[in-house]
């Protein structure tokens, strides 16, 4: 009989799914995906849950309640360091273990250590797999196959070269966020698909390859040692640095620890080079009617700028 | 070159010693006040969590008072504590303020940076006077830990709780005219020598409260509004999970080991939290297990709002207190705390702890 493992879509799911995906299909399980986030999933999360967490810990939370009675695992890995060196946001290493203390009648819970700061961080990830799977056979050609999976993923994240992306008669923005915040649609309520029928090139924190914002946010006294704050401060700043946009929109989960920092060193460069920028704060309580006027304005005012920019009167 | 350095708890005594002894001139910042967190919080971001707002307010003060060179160690993740620097030295170029920052970082983060700080401080003084100043430093911050622990129990067994404050506060006070370490120890010693003269009921049987959480919240007095006299004075036995002491031994002194008390800690917490989260977020779950172990009434954590680690410790310290049967608390500061509330809420944790007793014994 065939296993069902349940994956939550949430978190990591917008980075990691396909490599996810092609391996434990390999392994032979069937694979459960929850929903897109909805509002009984928000409740839930928020039932579930610490009152203190962030929007996107909660909604994590709720998908685990979604799947728990419907398959045999859950999978959670521990994503504790994608570099060398570098961490991830504090909630992603417990997180886990705060979903084992805060829902009842969970299934067996998947959680591989997921450490790339390691220089065996695949090897040890591996071999975790094999003991709480219980697989008495090596799977280390079928997680490779699987590699090939994500490596192909990312190759299209990356096809467009952003400078063809560029239409001179509209601006560019760059919406900026950690991707569970951004691709996630219940909880920016949509924003993308309001943004589209804008006259609007939009930029992502993806579009940027690797070396280019690895390059770009090595410039402070202290080395930046969240793989996800380098990826949003190197982007943004190479976009800013080579003028490659019109405008910035941060979208914020609303007490994430990570953006307290990042929308600060964001916005220092904005200041500094003179580009507009918005931070949207998103948690439960977000109305989507002040959300879209507050999107209008700023598009507004973009727009305004780049058209009447030099035709400002003298008298002020 | 005239140091300050942010404050933690009685770091300041301890620190000051030290940098005298290295022949520098220091300038305290003012003791934490509500002015100190204004002062940081206006200049801020918003979402930032309390001890970055403290340590504005405490740099700017000290600014003010003639300081040019800040002293703070670092740290390398996960916890938003390592970024503090990038940040502060930003804020504080902006507000046009002209200092240097010198950031102690771990080995890892490039043994040239250290050398060249270390050598910023020892003032090129001779390796037999910086191990004597090394050693006064070290007994300070031991001394000054034991005679604010001593004040706690003093202060939970004692008839009229005021005389424990009349000393402790003469302490802080003598503190500011002293000047090097030798002066500091002779006043420590002088006021563990009154302390031990209050006249005490020996007949109480106080609640044994452990105080466990984020580590500049549990040791620094204005962050958790004095939780330990709090307390004391409603005849609870405070005993904190952090002091600069055990910090000291597991970062520094058993470096790269750590200390056995700490990694006893993790050891406990395994079951619960696998790996670190940053911060104090594993040892928090490991001190609320040791306490419990010890025989304690109760723990209360402390966390600044947003505080990452903590929230995932606070999350399992719920199955910890299901599992151990064993009353666990969480406050949470920030600016915007009010003393009524909180005395209020600990008041209402002491009196279901002692009714619990009550029910045990009786």
């Amino acid at each position: 009989m065939t296993k069902t493992i349940g994956i939550p879509r949430a978190m990591y799911f917008y980075e990691f799914y396909p490599v996810w995906e092609a391996y434990f299909k390999s392994l032979g399980f069937e694979i459960l995906l929850s929903p897109k986030t909805n509002k009984d999933i928000l409740n839930a999360g928020i039932l579930a849950c610490v009152d203190e967490a962030c929007l996107p810990v909660k909604i994590f939370h709720g998908h685990v309640v979604f799947l728990k009675d419907k398959v045999d695992y859950i999978f959670i890995p521990r994503i504790i360091g994608l570099h060398k060196r570098e961490y991830n946001c504090p909630k992603h290493l417990g997180l886990s273990d705060m979903i084992k203390s805060s829902i009842d009648g969970l299934p067996e819970i998947i959680d591989p250590i997921i450490n790339l700061r390691n220089k065996n961080g695949v090897k040890i990830a591996v071999k975790d797999m094999k003991n709480e799977l219980k697989l008495n056979y090596s799977q280390k050609e079928l997680y490779k196959n699987a590699i090939r999976e994500q490596e192909k993923y990312k190759k299209n994240l990356l096809k467009t070269d952003i400078s063809l992306k560029k239409d001179e008669k509209s601006s560019n923005l760059l919406i900026l966020g950690h991707p569970y915040n951004v691709y996630d649609e219940f909880i920016n309520m949509n924003i993308l698909e309001k943004l589209k029928d804008e006259d609007l090139n939009l930029f992502f924190a993806e579009d940027i390859p690797e070396k280019d914002y690895r390059e770009y946010s090595s410039q402070f006294i202290k080395r930046i040692f969240w793989t996800q704050g380098r990826k949003l401060i190197g982007s943004s700043y190479y976009l800013i640095d080579n003028e490659l946009i019109d405008g910035i929109m941060y979208l914020s989960a609303f007490g994430c620890g990570l953006d307290s920092m990042l929308v600060y060193l964001v916005e220092k460069k904005c200041i500094e080079k003179n580009i507009p920028m918005i931070v949207l704060t998103l948690d439960e309580q977000t109305g989507e009617a002040g959300f879209v006027t507050r999107i209008d304005a700023f598009l507004d005012m973009m727009e305004w700028r780049k058209k009447d920019e030099n035709n400002l009167s003298t008298f002020r | 070159m005239k140091i300050t350095f942010p404050h933690l708890g009685n770091v300041y005594i301890a620190c000051k010693g030290f940098l005298e002894e290295l022949g520098h001139e220091v300038v305290t910042p003012p003791i934490c006040s509500r002015k100190t967190l204004e002062i940081g919080s206006k200049y801020s971001p918003e979402m930032m969590c309390m001890p970055f707002k403290i340590f504005i307010g405490n740099y700017i003060e000290s600014i003010e008072k003639g300081a040019d060179t800040i002293l703070i160690t670092g740290s390398c993740g996960p916890c938003r504590f390592g970024l503090y620097p990038i940040i502060q030295a930003d804020i504080l170029k902006r507000l046009g303020y002209d200092v240097d920052i010198i950031v102690f970082d771990a080995i890892g983060e490039g043994i040239d940076k250290l050398k060249t700080n270390v050598n910023k401080i020892l003032n090129s003084k001779s390796s037999q006077e910086i191990y004597r100043s090394s050693k006064l430093a070290l007994s300070l911050i031991r001394k000054t830990d034991d005679l604010s622990q001593l004040s706690n129990e003093v202060r939970a067994y004692a008839l009229n709780k005021i005389d424990v404050d009349k000393i402790m506060n003469n302490y802080y006070l003598n503190i500011e005219q002293t000047h090097g370490a030798e002066e500091l120890l002779k006043l420590i010693k002088n006021t563990e020598i009154d302390l031990r003269e209050v006249p005490i009921d020996k007949n109480i049987n106080p609640l044994k409260i452990g105080i466990i959480g984020e580590i500049y919240t549990i040791i620094e007095p204005f962050a958790n509004l004095e939780i330990e006299k709090k307390l004391g004075d409603l005849n609870v036995l405070v005993e904190k999970s952090l002091t600069p002491t055990i910090w000291l031994e597991h970062h520094v002194l058993s470096y790269p080991f750590g200390s056995k008390h700490e990694n006893m800690k993790h050891k406990l917490a395994e079951q619960y939290l696998k790996n670190p989260v940053g911060g104090h977020g594993r040892e928090t779950v490991g001190s609320a297990i040791y306490y419990k172990s010890r025989g304690f009434d109760g723990v209360i954590q402390i966390l600044p709002l947003n505080c990452m680690p903590e929230i995932v410790a606070k999350s399992i310290l719920k199955t910890v207190e299901k599992d151990e049967d064993f009353p666990i608390m969480t406050l949470v500061v920030d600016e915007m705390t009010g003393e009524a509330g909180y005395l209020t809420r600990l008041e209402a944790f002491i009196d279901l702890i002692n009714k619990r007793r009550e029910k045990c014994i009786g």
